[in-house]
């Protein structure tokens, strides 16, 4: 069983919804996300989702592009996304990698996987992976034993919402709407669609991403998802900040709220 | 290819599940439009009474001089409206959105060409347009931009990354994802997910089929070797697809070679590049040794692309096509030279496989008969190739 599987299993046990944050590893620099990820942990995040900032992100609107250009420039590569997930395991939550599929190709599918196994890794977020690509990554991550998590969005009809749930460990990860990531004003009325259709194929754990950014949002989802997932909120903080102290100080405050909401929701 | 979208290790489809509905879609919409006979007369009745097509074979007589005298046939993509060969694939792709029942279509462009083509058809059929294109891309070619605008269409610059056209296809997909359910992603080349590679193809390779029955008239034989420019690879494909049966034709892509290989500033996918993955699909790539990838370089905005279709990997790996660079430097003299030989100003896009059929001629000598594809004409260039040559503006 993965650390992923367990946190799961103890917040079902617990009656609420999972918090986990997404950060890109090297952001807002290879230092600020080591103490960035602390900061979430400390204010009572459950996992982790180290991002594997990418040159060609299409799933992901303006917040996270930015982050991700501010990392690469800082020269972030495969190295560091490994030391990033390590400190994100290193505190005893749970922690996996979301990345875009070529550069686990490049690196190597299955010296990919080890990696992630090596350092505590509970699985990865592959959004651009479809699963008829998918054999070679299914037998790498089977092999060393981590999650293979896969997307799913509101277009994704019933017979490949179980096609697709079929090969997906951890949690299955429900785009809340039709668009890429980056902060609403409200969760679409897809999104407890979505999960209702997750739930009759599959009893896997279901989190619910895209647009997330306040307690009452996460309070809202919490009512039917196993999982709340926020990443350009706290992205859009550190950006917005005038010192390091500053940014943490606001992540910090936003993890606290959300780890409410996602304990209010039943 | 497979069902599934595959050329050899290449193609097949590699986005975000959100899109996998609209590409089933459009997968069933081609496949069901290829075998409807009025389909095919609506949009060959489009080629005949819009397009101008076929489009004819003109002997190049005076270029030829400075191939080794092989004989030089152009196969006038040039002249089809809009200027280039893109039409072909767009008039196929808006009737298959009128049929999807979509009415907003949107495209990338680098050059513009495919661009000015996709408002061009979006005018034509009563469609909304919304074209992504680099703000590098909007400053190089800014006489597109005002020709998509006169045509009523929305020019949205893209201004991240290296704000080309790899950039301008990452923000198509962004709101190919949030609008898929009333719009059509109208891609111009033949890259990108399952079935984009295949359908593309299939609506540009009229021009090799009538280039094969024109070149058997005119010389009573097939050609010796066909040579087109490769960015993604559209008007390549299109020329070559119905000569793949006859081994005896060499098939000759040009890449654009920038700066040259050797310093790194090209756009060469396939002579310099290695496998991976982008813009949904197993191509060719452009890339560093993390993945990510890198940016292109050329003179010519319509090859700067750091990808290349899936098709022209299998034909290379497999050995039935080659692929060479041509420098920027070479690529506009061959531009000068069409232009003061023959009288036709090529795309500087062209330029590079009129480059390559300099080379190849002197390599075959006068007995090689050579098929080029003229995919576009160089109006739009006038302001690159004036800047180039120090003409004053």
């Amino acid at each position: 069983m993965t650390q992923l599987e367990s946190v799961m299993a103890k917040v079902r046990a617990e009656n609420r919804a999972a918090l986990i944050a997404y950060i890109p590893a090297g952001f807002p620099s290879q230092h600020g996300c080591v103490k960035a990820i602390q900061a979430l942990v400390a204010a009572g995040v459950d996992a982790i989702e180290i991002g594997f900032p990418y040159s060609d992100p299409v799933m992901d609107g303006a917040v996270i592009q930015e982050a991700a250009e501010i990392s690469l420039k800082g020269g972030t590569n495969a190295a560091d996304v490994f030391a990033a997930l390590k400190v994100a395991t290193d505190t005893g939550v749970a922690a996996v990698v979301m990345t875009y599929w070529n550069p686990i190709e490049r690196y190597g599918v299955n010296e990919f996987a080890q990696s992630i196994a090596d350092n505590g890794g509970s699985g990865v977020i592959t959004p651009d992976l479809t699963i008829e690509e998918s054999d070679r990554w299914l037998a790498a991550t089977s092999k060393v034993g981590i999650n293979p998590i896969y997307v799913v969005a509101p277009s994704t009809n019933d017979a490949r919402l179980a096609d697709v749930t079929a090969k997906t460990g951890g949690f299955v990860y429900a785009a809340s709407l039709m668009g890429v990531t980056g902060t609403r004003t409200s969760i679409s009325s897809d999104a407890s669609n979505l999960v209702s259709r997750v739930r009759s194929v599959t009893d896997l754990p279901i989190s619910v991403g895209l647009g997330v950014s306040t307690r009452e949002q996460a309070k809202s989802l919490a009512a039917y998802a196993d999982g709340v997932i926020v990443g350009s909120a706290f992205i859009k903080l550190l950006l917005a900040a005038k010192t390091e102290q500053e940014g943490l100080d606001a992540i910090s405050h936003l993890a606290k709220e959300l780890a409410l909401g996602v304990r209010e929701g039943r | 290819m497979s069902s599934s979208g595959h050329f050899g290790e290449y193609g097949g489809r590699y986005v975000p599940e959100a899109l996998i509905g609209a590409l089933n879609e459009l997968e069933i919409a081609h496949n069901t439009a290829q075998k409807d006979p009025e389909f095919l007369a609506e949009l060959a009745q489009l080629h005949r009474k819009y397009t101008g097509r076929p489009s004819i074979i003109t002997e190049a007589q005076r270029f030829s001089e400075h191939a080794g005298g092989a004989r030089i046939f152009l196969k006038r993509e040039d002249l089809n409206h809009t200027g280039s060969h893109k039409i072909n694939n767009v008039l196929g792709q808006a009737l298959l959105t009128k049929r999807m029942g979509k009415k907003r279509i949107i495209a990338e462009t680098g050059a513009g060409q495919h661009g000015v083509a996709s408002a061009t058809a979006a005018a034509l059929m009563g469609l909304d347009c919304v074209v992504y294109m680099g703000e590098e891309d909007t400053r190089r070619q800014a006489l597109n931009v005002a020709r998509m605008k006169l045509l009523g269409a929305e020019v949205v610059p893209v201004t991240s990354g290296s704000r080309t056209l790899k950039d301008a296809i990452n923000e198509a997909m962004r709101d190919w994802v949030t609008n898929v359910a009333d719009t059509h992603y109208l891609l111009g080349t033949v890259a990108g997910p399952h079935p984009f590679p295949t359908m593309v193809r299939d609506f540009h390779k009229i021009i090799g089929e009538e280039a094969r029955e024109q070149m058997l008239a005119l010389t009573g034989r097939l050609p010796d070797a066909i040579l087109a420019c490769v960015g993604g690879g559209s008007n390549a494909i299109g020329i070559f697809n119905a000569f793949i049966p006859d081994r005896q034709v060499r098939l000759i892509g040009l890449e654009a070679g920038g700066d040259g290989i050797e310093t790194g500033r090209h756009a060469a996918t396939i002579t310099g590049g290695t496998p991976g993955v982008l813009h949904g699909t197993r191509s060719y790539v452009l890339q560093d040794a993390n993945g990510q990838t890198i940016e292109s370089h050329s003179i010519s905005a319509g090859l700067d692309y750091p990808g290349v279709g899936p098709e022209h990997a299998y034909l290379h790996d497999i050995g039935r096509a080659e692929y060479r660079a041509i420098n920027d430097d070479a690529a506009m003299a061959a531009f000068s030279l069409l232009s003061r030989t023959e009288g036709i100003i090529p795309a500087i896009e062209t330029a590079h496989a009129l480059a390559g059929a300099i080379l190849v001629g002197k390599e075959l000598g006068p007995t090689a008969n050579l098929l080029i594809n003229l995919s576009g004409r160089g109006d739009k260039d006038v302001q690159t190739a004036a800047e180039f040559f120090g003409i004053p503006l």
